[in-house]
C-alpha cells in the first residue's frame, strides 16, 4: 500500500509569547515544528504501513528550510520525503496549495491513500485536505479519529461536533486526521542515523508539471489585505475577600450582565 | 509578482518586524530587508508600514466576468430536518450584506423530499428565494453528492457570495466546492462587510490561534465564499408573514459520487449540550485531580444550563470523552460565558476559548495564565469555591 502524507512546518506555538505592549506574537527565535495534526497523520500512515506493508512518502510545500521537517519524518520511519519548493509557489492560498500538493502526488505516481492533518495550527483553515482530494478526483473523509482497511475498503470513524460518524470508502481516498487518533512515536536511534544521510529531493513547479496560472500568488483567488491584532479584552478583575464574598461578588456581576 | 522595500520611503522604524508572521524581516542600516526565502507574500507587512514603504505587486491571471454574478447565498445545512442554528445567523448577516449590495438573499437547501417545512422556515427568517434540491441520496450529508449538486447550481445561477457555517460539514464541503469551481474561500470568518468602493466582501478571520486577525478579499474570482464561525452573528428574526419563492430541482446523483457510505452514527450520550452551540460552558482541567470530580463541573453547568467542556490534559488522561475538549486540538468555542475551573490556561487552551464574551477563572495558582484572559478571577480552592458557586446560583435563579 502506497501512502502519501502532506505536512506543513508551522511556528512552534508552545514557545510563542505575546508581547504585552503590542499584543502580537513574538516570533524571534521561535522554532519551526511539524504541524501537530500532521504528526498524527504520519503516525497513522506508519501504523497502516506496518500492518499492510507498502511505503510511506511525506511531502511538504515550503521554503528550503522545510527540509529539516522532512528529515525529522525520516527519523520516525518514513520511507521517502520530497520537498516541493520554488519561488513560484510564494503567496499561495489554500486553493493554490491544494493544487500544488495534488500535482506533486500525481507526479509521485500510484497511491492508495493520502493522509493530512485536519488543519494547520497557524492558519486553522482545514481547507487543504478537501482541496487536494478534489484536484486528485478522489473521495475525502475528514476529521478521522480511527481507520481500518480490509481488502481495499477503508472504514473510518469521523469525530464530528457531537457524533461519531462511521463511513466506508473504497481506496484510493484521502483522510484528514484529528489529534485523538493516535499518539505519535518518537524517533529511534536508527531512524536518526538514517535521517542524517537521507537525500531529500526538491521539486520545483516544472518538476510537478504545475500550470503557471494555478500556483503561487497568481493562482490564489484570495489575498490578505490587512492584518491586525484583535482589540485587547478590557476589564480583567481579580475578586478578593473570603470565598463566600468572592462567590457572592461573582454571582452579582454575572447576574448584572445577564449571562446567567 | 513580488515584494519590495522602497528604500526612499523606509525610515527603519522596525514596525514591520513584529508584523511578519514568518520572522522574515530585519532592519540593517535603517532599511528593512526582507528574506525572500522565508517570505510567503502574506501581506501583513505592507499594512503595518506607516510610510507605504513595502509593496507587493500581483499579476492577475484567472479572471472571470464578475458582472454576471449576483445575489447572496446561504448554505442551509440541515440534519434530519433540523436547520443548523448557524444558518439562521448567516441569514441575519447575509441580509445586511444583501442590503448593502442591493441584491437578493437566497438559501440553498438540500435533502430528501421531506424538507418543504424547512424551506418555508428559511423564508420566514429572511430568505427571498430558496433553491431547494431534493434526492433520496441527499438525505444525509456526504461530501461528493452535495459538492456536485451545489457546484452545478452555482455554475447555473452565479451567486456573487456564498456563505457556509464553519461546522465540520461546512468546512468539509466548502473547500471541495471552491477547488472545483475556482472560487476563493476564506475559513472560519468572524467578520463580514461590503467595501463601499469596490463592493468586495471583506472577510475577517482569526489566525495563529486568535492572536492575529486578517482581512481577506477575493478580487477576481466568483463567487466569493466564506465559512463563518457559529455564534458570532446575531440570529435573523422570525417573521411568519414573510413570503418568498421556492425554486425546486431534483438532480440525479451520479454513481461516481456515491463512493462514501455512512454505516453508523453514534451520538455521544455524555454530551447534553453541543459545545459549539452552547451559550454557557463550564470547563474542568487537571485541577479537578480525579475523573469523578467532573461531577462538580456537571452540577454547576446543570444549574445554569451550560455545556461541559474539558482541557486537553483531562481528555488525554481519559477522564472525559474527546467531544468535550476545548482548545487548539479540540473545539474552538465562543460562548457568552466561559467558566474555567482548575485550568491553568496553556496557550493551546486559550486559543480555543479566548474569544468568549465573559471568562471566569477559578484556580488556586494566582500565576496561572488563565487569569490574564479572565474577565473575573477567583484565586482559591475549586473544591470549596465551585460547590458554593453552584449553591448560590441555584438560590438566586430560584
Amino acid at each position: 500500500m502506497n501512502i502519501v502524507v502532506c505536512i506543513k512546518q508551522v511556528p512552534g506555538t508552545t514557545q510563542v509569547k505575546i508581547n504585552p505592549e503590542t499584543n502580537t506574537l513574538i516570533r524571534e527565535g521561535v522554532e519551526s515544528i511539524i504541524n501537530p495534526f500532521d504528526e498524527n497523520a504520519i503516525e497513522a500512515a506508519l501504523q497502516l504501513r506496518d500492518k499492510h506493508g507498502g511505503k510511506v512518502t511525506v511531502i511538504t510545500m515550503g521554503p528550503p528550510q522545510a527540509i529539516n521537517a522532512l528529515k525529522d519524518t525520516i527519523a520516525l520511519g518514513v520511507d521517502e520525503a520530497i520537498l516541493v519548493s520554488d519561488r513560484a509557489f510564494a503567496g499561495s492560498d489554500t486553493w493554490a496549495t491544494s493544487y500544488t500538493l495534488a500535482s506533486t502526488i500525481r507526479k509521485i505516481g500510484a497511491f492508495d491513500l493520502v493522509i493530512c492533518g485536519k488543519q494547520a495550527i497557524d492558519g486553522d483553515t482545514a481547507q487543504v485536505g478537501p482541496g487536494v482530494s478534489e484536484f486528485l478526483n478522489i473521495p475525502q473523509v475528514t476529521f478521522a479519529v480511527g481507520v481500518e482497511i480490509n481488502n481495499g475498503v477503508m472504514k473510518v470513524n469521523r469525530l464530528l461536533e457531537d457524533t461519531n460518524e462511521i463511513v466506508e470508502v473504497k481506496l484510493p481516498a484521502l483522510i484528514t486526521v484529528v489529534k485523538q487518533m493516535n499518539t505519535p512515536r518518537m524517533p529511534s536511534f536508527k531512524g536518526k542515523m538514517k535521517a542524517k544521510s537521507a537525500v531529500i529531493p526538491t521539486w520545483g513547479a516544472k518538476d510537478i508539471n504545475a500550470e503557471d496560472g494555478k500556483i503561487g500568488q497568481k493562482g490564489s483567488p484570495t489575498s490578505v489585505v490587512k492584518i491586525f491584532t484583535p482589540p485587547p479584552k478590557g476589564g480583567g478583575e481579580l475578586l478578593s475577600g473570603s470565598v463566600d464574598e468572592m462567590v457572592d461578588a461573582l454571582v452579582k456581576k454575572l447576574r448584572d450582565r445577564k449571562v446567567c | 509578482m513580488g515584494i519590495k522595500v522602497i528604500n526612499d520611503k523606509c525610515i527603519g522604524c522596525k514596525l514591520c518586524i513584529p508584523a511578519c508572521p514568518l520572522g522574515a524581516i530585519k532592519v540593517e542600516n535603517r532599511k528593512a530587508i526582507i528574506d525572500l526565502d522565508k517570505c510567503n507574500l502574506c501581506g501583513a507587512c505592507p499594512s503595518s508600514c506607516k510610510f507605504n514603504a513595502i509593496e507587493i505587486t500581483k499579476e492577475d491571471v484567472r479572471v472571470v466576468d464578475k458582472s454576471q454574478y449576483k445575489n447572496i447565498w446561504v448554505f442551509a445545512e440541515q440534519y434530519e430536518g433540523d436547520v443548523h442554528p448557524v444558518v439562521i445567523e448567516l441569514l441575519g448577516e447575509g441580509k445586511k450584506l444583501a442590503k448593502d449590495l442591493g441584491v437578493e438573499l437566497c438559501a440553498l437547501l438540500l435533502g430528501d423530499a421531506d424538507i418543504e417545512k424547512e424551506a418555508k422556515e428559511l423564508i420566514e427568517y429572511g430568505a427571498d428565494k430558496v433553491y431547494m434540491a431534493t434526492a433520496p441520496e441527499l438525505k444525509h450529508y456526504t461530501t461528493l453528492p452535495y459538492s456536485t449538486v451545489i457546484s452545478d447550481m452555482i455554475r447555473q445561477h452565479k451567486p456573487e457570495i456564498v456563505l457556509f457555517g464553519a461546522t465540520t460539514t461546512g468546512r468539509d464541503l466548502a473547500s471541495r466546492i471552491a477547488a472545483r469551481i475556482n472560487a476563493g474561500l476564506t475559513a472560519d470568518c468572524t467578520g463580514l462587510a461590503i467595501d463601499k468602493e469596490t463592493k468586495l466582501l471583506m472577510q475577517t478571520r482569526p489566525a495563529f490561534g486568535g492572536n492575529i486577525m486578517a482581512t481577506i478579499i477575493c478580487k477576481n474570482h466568483r463567487p466569493q465564499m466564506s465559512t463563518v464561525r457559529p455564534k458570532v452573528f446575531k440570529k435573523a428574526t422570525l417573521d411568519h408573514s414573510r413570503k418568498g419563492q421556492v425554486i425546486k430541482s431534483t438532480p440525479k446523483i451520479d454513481q461516481s459520487d456515491l463512493l462514501v457510505r455512512i454505516v453508523d452514527m453514534i451520538k455521544d450520550a455524555t454530551l447534553k449540550v453541543n459545545l459549539a452551540e452552547a451559550e454557557i460552558i463550564v470547563s474542568g482541567g487537571r485541577g479537578l485531580q480525579a475523573p469523578e470530580n467532573f461531577k462538580l463541573i456537571e452540577e454547576l453547568a446543570g444549574v445554569i444550563g451550560g455545556a461541559v467542556g474539558a482541557s486537553r490534559a483531562t481528555v488525554d488522561a481519559g477522564w472525559i470523552s474527546s467531544h468535550h475538549q476545548v482548545g487548539q486540538t479540540g473545539k474552538t468555542v465562543c460562548p457568552k460565558l466561559y467558566i474555567a475551573v482548575g485550568i491553568s490556561g496553556a496557550i493551546q487552551h486559550l486559543a480555543g476559548m479566548g474569544s468568549s464574551d465573559i471568562i471566569v477563572a477559578i484556580n488556586k495558582d494566582p500565576d496561572a495564565p488563565i487569569f490574564k484572559v479572565a474577565t473575573y478571577g477567583i484565586v482559591g480552592d475549586l473544591f470549596e469555591v465551585v460547590p458554593k458557586l453552584t449553591r448560590k446560583l441555584k438560590e438566586v435563579r430560584g
